[in-house]
Order: structure tokens, then sequence, then C-alpha cells
């Protein structure tokens, strides 16, 4: 079942993530179309290459977003996708993109999330008030908005906090721990010239003192939003053969949905990580310790110690021994978020996931410089969506 | 008043349930065909399908599943209630609903505490939720 190994990723292109964005505004089609020659100049191939494209939403239109954006940067593609899973968006664009190449319909798939700020609209509509709750549908009809919303669960934080408590309830909760996630992925941060927190380095201490935004969960264990974007061009054997980067094969895939608020989880501590690695485990023949890194979506710190569980790499309730036991920095036992994760590297919207697909390719192809990790073959990539309800992984492989 | 606090607003289906709230009852979907209990309320059962569903009074005994208590406001809308109580709960049933805890203080919420309804009015809105057990 699945993937043969034969799509490769062969180019990346990142925006610097800036918390305050000063640069010129564009509009989504016209970063997106940045964002493709930046990608197609780091493979080394030509925009004529390009027969696929997956897409998120985008600002300047609620319908049709592909067809916009196939016709903005005037490619005509056999594959044209958007994707709507949340922070798991990103690692979903990857396994559709190397599904549609081994298919045989795509020789090349462009994957972009734009993320910096749009042009100021001279004749601004109307405040939507759809969307005052960010992630939280407050359309009329939606559950969100009848049974979620007036309690106050809204967005993200309150979700992952009661994840945490009812972890805490169960397996107990050792919060320096869950602090030295934050502490040692801000040392990766450190040595990730395009990460927001590039110089300021935190300590475990300094997690536990900051502020306490929705218990047990400190500031310093939440993403920081920022400006960004990024793009990853994925093509076929042939292609990549012609790459001028180490071709970084997708080898496995997983995809696991359940929710979209955690309060209707069958167990809230049990992630849908779990099945989405291990389709992506057992398609790629391989198991948590054939794994060089990981890259695992980090958008808090409970996320991180949860899909290691679920991915396999310790058992249920052991997630905090592991960390403790593990040196997750670059040059570490156990290499984690290499970059930054989004912890460290801020989170640029939905290119947010895209940070540890991008992160898992330039670790594979050897181009992490500073901070590139020593056994750099292979790499679990995870994203996390909803309130850790919807999940995606890959398995990236060096040739 | 852009920032008021946000409501729910009944649809067809789930109005019974409202309607039930603003009686002080709790109205619970059962499934005729499965007999598993429903919630949020749906035409459908989540379990198997089925378009039959029948509504229950329920007494509402229930216990904290999870919470968390917001020192920031979740959203903007809701500066004023801070801190926020906010939790799920399983009631008797099984069934798991998002809710306040009221009465409390931050320090009494923990995971299995045993709780019970109480109504709370805001504008024309009656909102289900929770208290503990003394």
């Amino acid at each position: 079942m699945g993937l043969r190994g034969e799509a490769a990723i062969v180019g990346v292109a990142q925006y610097e993530n800036e918390r305050r964005y000063a640069g010129e505004k564009n509009f989504f089609t016209e970063q997106f179309a940045e964002l493709t020659r930046l990608a197609l100049n780091d493979a080394g191939l030509h925009k004529d290459d390009i027969d696929g494209l997956c897409c998120t939403a985008i600002r300047e239109t609620n319908m049709f977003a592909p067809a916009t954006l196939a016709e903005y940067l005037g490619i005509h593609v056999n594959f044209a996708e958007i994707v709507d899973l949340g922070g798991a968006t990103p690692v979903g664009m990857i396994w559709r993109a190397a599904a549609a190449i081994e298919l045989g319909i795509c020789q090349a798939v462009i994957c972009a999330t734009p993320a910096r700020p749009v042009p100021s609209n001279p004749n601004p509509p109307a405040i939507d008030h759809s969307r005052v709750f960010g992630s939280t549908s407050n359309n009329w009809g939606s559950p969100q908005a009848e049974f979620d919303v007036p309690y106050g669960n809204v967005a993200q934080n309150a979700g992952y906090a009661m994840i945490a408590n009812r972890y805490a309830s169960l397996y107990g909760y050792d919060e320096r721990a869950l602090a030295k996630i934050a502490a040692q992925q801000r040392t990766n941060a450190l040595a990730n010239p395009l990460a927001v927190f590039r110089n300021a380095p935190i300590t475990i201490d300094d997690v536990l003192a900051s502020k306490m935004i929705a218990d047990p969960l400190h500031v310093l264990e939440i993403v920081m939003p920022c400006a960004g974007g990024s793009a990853v061009l994925l093509a076929n054997k042939a292609l990549a053969a012609k790459s001028r980067n180490r071709p970084v094969y997708v080898t496995g895939f997983g995809e696991h949905l359940t929710t979209k608020s955690t309060t209707y989880q069958p167990d809230m501590v049990q992630s849908p990580v779990g099945p989405a690695a291990d389709s992506a485990f057992t398609m790629a023949g391989k198991k948590p310790a054939d794994i060089q890194m990981v890259q695992p979506y980090d958008c808090y710190t409970v996320t991180v110690m949860l899909t290691l569980e679920d991915a396999g790499f310790c058992s249920k309730g052991d997630g905090a021994n592991f960390i403790q036991d593990h040196n997750l920095t670059y040059q570490g036992d156990f290499p984690c978020n290499t970059g930054g994760g989004q912890l460290g590297a801020g989170q640029a919207g939905l290119a947010g996931g895209m940070t540890q697909v991008i992160e898992g390719a330039i670790q594979v192809m050897g181009r992490a410089e500073e901070r590139q990790v020593k056994h750099h073959d292979n790499a679990l990539v995870t994203g996390t969506g909803g309130i850790m309800s919807e999940q995606s992984a890959i398995i990236l492989e060096g040739a | 008043m852009e920032m008021s606090r946000p409501l729910p607003v009944a649809t067809p289906t789930t109005e019974p349930f409202w309607d039930g709230v603003r009686n002080h009852k709790i109205l619970l979907q059962q499934c005729n065909d499965c007999t598993k209990w429903v919630f949020y309320p749906r035409t459908n059962c989540p379990h198997c399908l089925s378009n039959q569903l029948t509504w229950r009074e329920v007494p509402g005994d229930a216990t904290i599943y999870s919470f968390t208590i917001a020192r920031r406001p979740t959203a903007p809308h809701f500066a004023d209630e801070i801190p926020q109580l906010i939790a799920v709960v399983e009631l008797a049933q099984g069934v798991r609903m998002n809710t306040n805890i009221v009465n409390a203080e931050p320090a009494d919420l923990q995971v299995g505490l045993a709780l019970k309804p109480i109504f709370k009015t805001i504008k024309d809105a009656t909102l289900l939720c929770f208290e503990p057990v003394k």
C-alpha cells in the first residue's frame, strides 16, 4: 500500500519569519508566485516543469483558489488541490503532491503557503463576524458557534490546556520536561537565521516563570504568530536527477482526523498522530528507532510530547521521562525541531506547518549549516490541525 | 456593541435543547436504533447515522473531564469574565460538552470533580453551566 518513494522534495523557499513585518505588502497570489520562483531557483528547475499545485485558501477569493493561482503564475496543471487541514495542511500538501507524481499525472508540484500581510484595502469591508474567533467558526449553524464559543472555548489555547490537564490527571505532569522542549528548541532556533527568536536564548526556569495564559500553559510554551511564507517543490525521479539538491524522497505518509473540537475526541490524550504515524512508518518500512531526527508540529510544548508518545518513540505516559532522558538539540541524541520549530522560529500562519517540512528537507539535503544534524538520511515530519484532532505525517529519506 | 458576549443562536435542529435549557431542563437526544446518547444535537446519530433520535430529559449529573483556567481572555469578548473557568464535562449518559464552572474557585477544579447543572441567563439566552456538588 502507498508510496513507492519515487517523488522527492527538490527545492524549498522560505521568507524570514518576522514579528513586525515592515516590508512591501503583497497579495497571496503575488507571494505564491514569488515563493514559486524562489523554490524553482533553489531546485535548478524551470517554471514549465511544474504541472501541479497545492495551495491553502487565499485572501483574494473565497472560491477557485487553485485556478486563480494557476492563472496568476501562468502554469497549466494536471493536479490542483486546496488543502484545508489547519496546521496539518503543509504535510497534507506534501503527500498529496507525492501521490499525484507517483500516479504519473504530474512531474513537478509546487506547494506554497504565503503568510505575509496583504496590502491594506482602501475600501475595507465590514468586519466579518463569522471569523472573529479565528479558527473557531462563529457562523450560524456551525456546532462551534453554538456549543464552543458561548463558553469561551475559542481558538486553541483552552483546548490544548485541557489536553494537558487531562494528561496530568492520568499520568502526572512534569512541567520541567515540557519547558525543556521550549528551551532546547530555542537553542536550535539560535542557529537558524530565519527564526524570530534567533537572538533570544531561554532556560527552563524562564519558561516556567513566563506568564500563565491558560493553566498549565505558559506563554513561552505557545507559538508566537509572525509573518513569513514558504514553498516546497516536489518532482519525479527524472527531474529530481536534474535538481541541484540531494533529492529528499517522500517514502511514507499517513493522515487521520477525528473531530474539530477536542471536546468530542474519543480520548483527549490519544491523538490522531498515532494512526497517521503508524501509516507513515508502515509505508516506509521503518520503525521509530530507525528515525534520525523528528520535526513534530509544535504549536504548544504538550503537542510535541503527545506526538512523541503517539508516534511510538515512547509509551503513553512516559513522554516527560523520554524528554528528560534525551537532548533535543541538533547536537543531541534525539534531534527534535532542529530549526527551533514554530516555538523557536515563530508561526507564520499556515506556513507554520511548512517550517517542519522544510527543516526536515534541508537537514536531509545536508544544507542546514551550523545546525546540521550528523546523521541525516531520514526524518519524521508531522502536522497538527484542529485541536490536535487532525494529523498528518510523512517520512523523508535522502537518495 | 462589537465586543458583545457571544451567545448561542439555536437552529431548527438544536432548538429543543436550548428551549429546554431556558426552562431549566436538560434534554438530550437518544438514538432509537443503537440506544446511544447524542450531544450536540444532530439530525443523524454519530454512532450509527440513524435519523431516528428521541429527545429525553436527563438530570444532568456530570463530572469534569478536563478544564482550564484562562488567565487571559480567550477572546476580547470575555475580558469581563477573567479568570474563565472553562471545562469539558461528561454527563452520566457518556456525552461530553463544553461549559463554564460557576460557584467555584480556580483551585477547586480537578478532573473527576462531581458537578450538578446550573442555568445562567445572559440577556435573552440561557447557558447550561455546572457547579460543584457540595
